[in-house]
């Protein structure tokens, strides 16, 4: 196995509180060292990093990668590219595939996939309820035993909250975080978009704010019943920050996440009716984004998440209502945030690497991802900050080429990624070790 | 406007809307008149496509095009390959391969006729989407104010009823603000979203408030069929309390003008002797109607020649 000395890199490791011009060298598969000026040794292939910043490999707390069952939207070939290609060694795959991953065996199916398809690490959440219906609990414990990392129903939210605490209490004997997608189900009825102003100017159906609100006060409420860990999932409203805010305060066990589109895209967006824009939670206005900032700069919300949801171009060309929910994030993720966040100099590039690594492993408990520690995992990825390039759909590596950030200029971009050791995606391209 | 589309009147300046009443004003006399044919688009192929069901829209753009001299054809949904799961791009597609040189659309998608616009070079004209836009209606509401009135700025319009579900409503607020009358909104707070007072109206709860002093009150369907989702009690409790009858007319100036865009729920929003009565415009707004389609067309596909 090669092993590499990174050199003149800026290292930022918020876990490790790095943030400086340093050299790492990989070995075996591991951190050897980090450093001043080391030194190269014989068998060290030696990367020239000055310019670039040199950080822990992202970790992506929600996604979907679509296998089994939908594999013209995206398979792990394709999905664990385009993660790579957007910086990220470790991704958490949901549930609503086809079947719906709400068994042991079908966790042990994608577990032997993942190994032989995926260039980065992937884990499993398994479904909270049979087939994501809401009716009854999956297979919790056997799913846990068969490497499922979570439990959700993303997408829905477990209605019954009956079967909600129960997950919750259930899920926390294997130390396991239940992930609720929290959308009251009745007060968004068949909303297509948030409701303000513009959803009364455009007769589109609105899904208030309120409806999230109203979810995450649920869960929170359940989580502190129970004892039980709740994340919730794309975090879009100035409502459920303050009540996550509020809940933290009181040591209650919530996470949270947001992903860039919500800190970055609003809902006038819409106007053209371009089902690019179409997502759920769906785009809000600015008051909820300042809010949402606000959240990741406190401490309130734990982590940036894509919820990486590809579709077949032709699936998302429809009228608006018609066009299902939902776009690909990895490959734009960082920049997206570094671009309309960090240039703008609304937050720093270290807070946004803190939660795009640190952030999401610590809410997960995952010790051994998000750092670059000395004797720790290989996963890191090299930024080009001042890289500029145009978002282009068509030439990302994901299946899913329908993406609200199209033709949008952006600066600064992942041109390396490494997973336990090995390059897996440099300039473009992926390596298949 | 040769080769513009009507999408809607948000978008449409206040030259453009004259431009469409005036000419309307010309093409009101031709249909009229006793042979009601013109050649101004002899030679153009003109298409209805309608995914959702009408009469007097589909009607009214179908005598306008025959009046103009275009050959018109009609394709009706549950008659179309949509009902075989055709997708919404192919149809567009395949009537576009046909040549024509306007399609005028109707669909429950807000937002359709902006997609369609992606897919075909003709002319496409909203005949309404969802409840996003209507724009050949405002356009005829707004002729008739003008007509009825001399002129429509500074004029009281309140618009009563089911404005959450009307695209007639959107439109008409889009396209009376931008000719400088004031709007007033009236009905249940379930069928008025406040945030419609970003567009720049005043929202009455009390029907009463909305049409007090009001120089025209345009009466908006009850769409039963949203009834079971509860938005308010009875059919019976609506025309109790936000009904237009002649009691409450009364408080409306002397030379109210009265309009709807039907189909009426007669009884309903609004009473017999109101729909009927003297200072009832609807069937004149019929008659608009084909007036104003007959001259988007004309200015949309032939630079508006004169009648």
């Amino acid at each position: 196995m090669a092993q590499w000395l990174i050199k003149n890199g800026h290292l930022i490791d918020p876990a490790n509180g790095l943030d400086d011009v340093l050299d790492i060298r990989i070995a075996n598969g591991k951190v050897a060292a980090v450093g001043k000026s080391l030194s190269a040794e014989a068998s060290d292939e030696v990367i020239d990093a000055s310019g670039l910043v040199v950080s822990p490999g992202f970790i992506d707390i929600h996604c979907h990668l679509r296998e089994p069952g939908q594999e013209a939207k995206e398979d792990l070939l394709t999905g664990t590219a385009s993660a790579a290609a957007g910086g990220f060694t470790t991704i958490l795959t949901m549930a609503n595939t086809r079947p719906v991953i709400d068994q042991a065996i079908i966790v042990a199916g994608m577990k032997h996939k993942i190994q032989t398809d995926a260039v980065v690490r992937v884990e499993i959440t398994g479904a909270v309820t049979k087939g994501l219906e809401g009716k009854e609990l999956s297979e919790i414990g056997d799913m846990a035993q068969a490497g499922a990392r979570a439990f959700s129903d993303d997408g829905y939210y477990v209605n019954d909250g009956r079967l909600m605490r129960a997950a919750l209490e259930y899920a926390s004997m294997f130390n396991l975080p239940v992930i609720s997608h929290s959308e009251d189900c009745c007060l968004v009825a068949d909303g297509v978009m948030h409701e303000g102003c513009v959803s009364a100017k455009l007769g589109l159906k609105g899904r208030p704010a309120e409806a999230e609100n109203i979810a995450v006060s649920r869960e929170i409420m359940l989580a502190e019943m129970t004892g039980g860990h709740v994340h919730i999932a794309h975090v879009s409203s100035k409502g459920a920050v303050d009540l996550i805010r509020e809940a933290k305060a009181k040591g209650i066990k919530v996470t949270a996440e947001v992903t860039p589109h919500h800190l970055c895209l609003v809902d006038k967006t819409i106007e053209s009716f371009d089902s690019a824009f179409k997502v759920n939670p769906p785009l809000r206005t600015n008051e909820h984004i300042v809010a949402l900032i606000e959240g990741l700069k406190d401490g309130t919300l734990d982590a940036i998440a894509t919820d990486h949801a590809p579709h077949a171009y032709e699936e998302k060309d429809c009228e608006f209502n018609e066009a299902p929910c939902g776009f690909a994030g990895f490959e734009t993720a960082f920049s997206v945030l570094h671009s309309c966040l960090v240039q703008t100099g609304q937050w720093n590039l270290q807070a946004l690497i803190h939660k795009m690594t640190a952030g999401p492993a610590a809410a997960f408990d995952w010790k051994d991802r998000g750092h670059l520690s000395v004797g720790g995992l290989a996963d890191l990825v090299l930024i080009d900050p001042k890289k500029e390039w145009i978002v282009d759909p068509h030439a990302m590596l994901t299946r899913g080429k329908s993406c609200p950030f199209t033709g949008m200029e952006m600066v600064g971009q992942v041109v390396r990624t490494m997973v336990d050791g090995k390059w897996v995606y440099q300039d473009g391209k992926i390596i298949r070790n | 406007m040769r080769g513009q589309h009507i999408l809607g009147l948000e978008h449409m300046s206040v030259a453009d809307i004259e431009r469409v009443l005036n000419t309307a004003d010309e093409m009101k006399k031709v249909t009229k008149q006793d042979i009601k044919k013109l050649s101004t688009l002899r030679g153009k192929a003109i298409v209805n496509v309608f995914f959702e069901n009408s009469t007097r829209t589909r009607s009214s753009f179908e005598l306008a095009g025959k009046y103009l001299g275009a050959d018109v054809i009609n394709i009706a949904a549950s008659t179309s390959s949509v009902a075989k799961g055709e997708s919404l791009r192919d149809t567009l597609l395949t009537v576009q391969a046909m040549g024509v040189d306007a399609i005028v659309m109707r669909h429950s998608a807000e937002g359709a006729a902006q997609y369609a616009t992606r897919y075909v070079k003709a002319v496409v004209i909203n005949a309404g989407d969802g409840a996003h836009e209507h724009p050949t209606q405002g356009l005829l509401d707004l002729l008739t104010i003008r007509q009825h009135h001399g002129s429509i700025a500074g004029k009281k319009v309140a618009i009563v009823g089911d404005i959450l579900h009307s695209r007639v409503a959107r439109s008409n607020i889009w396209g009376l603000l931008k000719m400088g009358a004031e709007v007033h909104l009236g009905g249940p707070k379930t069928l008025i979203p406040k945030e419609m007072l970003d567009m720049g109206v005043t929202i009455h709860h009390r029907v009463e408030d909305a049409i007090a002093d009001a120089d025209v009150v345009n009466v908006l369907r009850i769409q039963l069929e949203r009834q079971k989702k509860g938005l308010f009690p009875t059919p019976r409790e609506y025309a109790r309390i936000f009904g237009i009858n002649d009691e409450r007319l009364k408080l409306a100036k002397e030379n109210v003008l009265v309009m709807h865009p039907g189909p009426m729920n007669r009884g309903l929003e609004i009473s017999p002797d109101v729909a009927y009565g003297r200072f009832s415009a609807i069937e004149e707004q019929v008659n608009n109607g084909v007036a104003v389609r007959m001259a988007v067309l004309s200015l949309t596909l032939a630079d508006g020649v004169q009648a």
